[in-house]
């Protein structure tokens, strides 16, 4: 089992931290990983992508060019990567600022409105944990306890009071799958 | 060991730590920046200096001084800013100075891109600098490899009194892998005897110098380096083979292309070619006796170099194979990488399908 996973946004919206959390996620699982960022002369709100790995098996590439999964955060980023996504693959789509549809019907679209949720949250920061959420709970292939842990090491001490924010922000996402 | 996510650049620049290092000059370039970065932070706090130099050129110089005080010392830069620290690098062979020089390799000529490339291996291994001098350039395809190596470097350097070389791709710099911080092998290391660490007034001053007056003592200095370039011929050659036994096509690639090889060697397997790869992990010394007896054997039609560049290490492979199969070339120049795809279409060109 491999997913391919491509995470792309605007500079800002947590594009590399989803890829970093899941790659990590991975990696406490006993799975081989890699996290490759797209590097260039960026800046906040120019867009950002990330390409995941997560495998059974050695990864031998860590390029994503046909992606299992695309996570699309902003419009430009769907536009740019729904094409490439495998057929029966799976889109996430920041629906709080993307209105439009996905143009294929070959692939399973799941709508989660992010942004939205974290605002409800009282925090936009997290919209990038409802988004991480939501792609936990449809794909299956790594355990929610997992995250959970991680949260409880990165935040510490004065942030500590994010750890509930940020599993509430997960749980709010998975119930976006149906 | 657990395994921890380690950048790729962020791994080296740990990895010197772990291997003693508590000095560090540079000055920045993109895909490097993570090195420095993260060295400004944490050599301090073990008593250690970090300094940015004004320039490449001064950085080199602030490692030969160091070096010749028989500290562990390093410096990193990408292909622009490397191009800068050759004179200081011909310099430290000529004095016979150990020291760790990363280059995360991006496109040029000139300032080129900033993304990944390795169109500087003539200069890593023929030297960009002057005079009868080589050092053993270590190319790292993983972030594991580039922790090991990079710790390994080290002593390579002190054994040898002697620069080493790590060279990767910016891409190599950029990403994150999972990682396990091993002990390196423990090789016996001589004193530094000659380092200038001050006489106080009980022996002669140690004096480190590349100048000779008299040219016959200058001669007698090339025969005994180039003695010890031997020894690290004989003893410090690495490399790595996948699938090559039987196989029909032989890839030679290292460092990032050495990682899409692999999956275009999946993709050929499934139309019934059998590929494999040869991967130089010393680019100098390069495992030019290894990949002649690989691609010796009776069932190798063709054997494919696949570089970042536009076609620099394929002078090796020739040298290596004295024309004993068709080399052909595959690659792109410039910070652009090409696909496993891509590269399996080369391979099956090679062999006429």
């Amino acid at each position: 089992m491999t997913n391919e996973i491509m995470i792309a946004g605007f500079g800002g919206q947590g594009v590399m931290a989803i890829g970093k959390t899941l790659a990590e996620a991975g990696m406490k699982e006993g799975k081989d990983v890699s996290w490759l960022p797209s590097y260039g002369p960026e800046m906040r709100g120019g867009t950002a992508n990330c390409c995941v790995v997560i495998s059974e098996e050695e990864i031998v590439c860590p390029i994503v060019l046909e992606p299992t999964e695309l996570i699309a955060m902003n419009l430009p980023s769907l536009r740019k990567f729904e094409h490439d996504v495998v057929k029966g693959g799976t889109i996430f789509v920041n629906s709080s600022i993307i209105s439009e549809k996905v143009e294929r019907d070959d692939v399973r679209v799941i709508n989660v409105p992010c942004l939205d949720i974290a605002n409800e949250l009282g925090n936009a920061k997290v919209a990038n944990m409802v988004m991480l959420g939501a792609y936990i709970e449809a794909m299956g292939n790594l355990g929610t306890e997992t995250i959970k842990e991680m949260l409880v090491h990165m935040f510490t001490g004065p942030k500590a009071k994010l750890v509930d924010l940020n599993i509430e922000a997960l749980r709010r996402g998975a119930a976006c799958v149906k | 060991m657990e395994k921890e996510l380690w950048k790729g650049n962020e791994a080296v620049a740990e990895a010197a730590i772990r291997a003693g290092c508590k000095y560090f000059f540079g000055y920045p370039i993109t895909p490097q920046n993570e090195i420095p970065e993260y060295l400004s932070y944490h050599l301090p706090k073990i008593g250690g200096c970090f300094l940015q130099a004004e320039s490449e050129v001064a950085a080199i110089n602030m490692i030969y001084g160091a070096a010749g005080c028989g500290v562990r010392v390093m410096t990193s830069s990408s292909s622009p800013g490397i191009s800068l620290k050759q004179e200081g690098i011909t310099y430290m062979c000529g004095a016979e100075l150990p020291a760790v020089i990363v280059n995360m390799m991006r496109g040029g000529p000139g300032l080129g891109t900033i993304q990944p490339a390795q169109g500087d291996y003539f200069q890593a291994t023929r030297g960009g600098g002057n005079g009868d001098y080589r050092h053993l350039v270590y190319a790292p395809a993983t972030i594991q490899e580039a922790a090991d190596y990079v710790q390994m470097a080290f002593d390579v350097a002190d054994l040898y009194r002697n620069p080493v070389m790590v060279v990767a791709d910016g891409m190599i710099g950029q990403m994150m892998e999972a990682i396990e911080w091993r002990e390196m092998p423990k090789r016996e290391l001589p004193e530094k005897t000659w380092a200038t660490t001050g006489t106080k007034g009980e022996r002669k001053p140690n004096v480190i110098n590349s100048l000779y007056i008299d040219p016959n003592l200058c001669a007698e200095h090339n025969e005994r380096l180039a003695a010890k370039y031997k020894a690290m011929e004989e003893n410090e050659t690495r490399w790595e083979e996948v699938n090559t036994e039987n196989c029909e096509v032989l890839f030679v690639a290292y460092g990032t292309p050495s990682r899409i090889t692999k999956a275009a060697i999946k993709l050929l397997e499934k139309e019934g070619i059998k590929a494999g790869l040869f991967r130089p992990i010393t680019l100098w010394p390069y495992p030019s006796k290894q990949l002649k007896a690989a691609a010796s054997q009776e069932s190798v039609k063709a054997v494919v170099d696949f570089e970042l560049s536009m076609g620099q290490m394929i002078d090796d492979v020739k040298i290596a194979l004295e024309g004993c199969r068709p080399v052909t070339f595959v690659g792109k120049a410039g910070g652009v990488v090409p696909t496993p795809a891509e590269v399996a279409a080369a391979a099956k060109a090679a062999i006429g399908r």
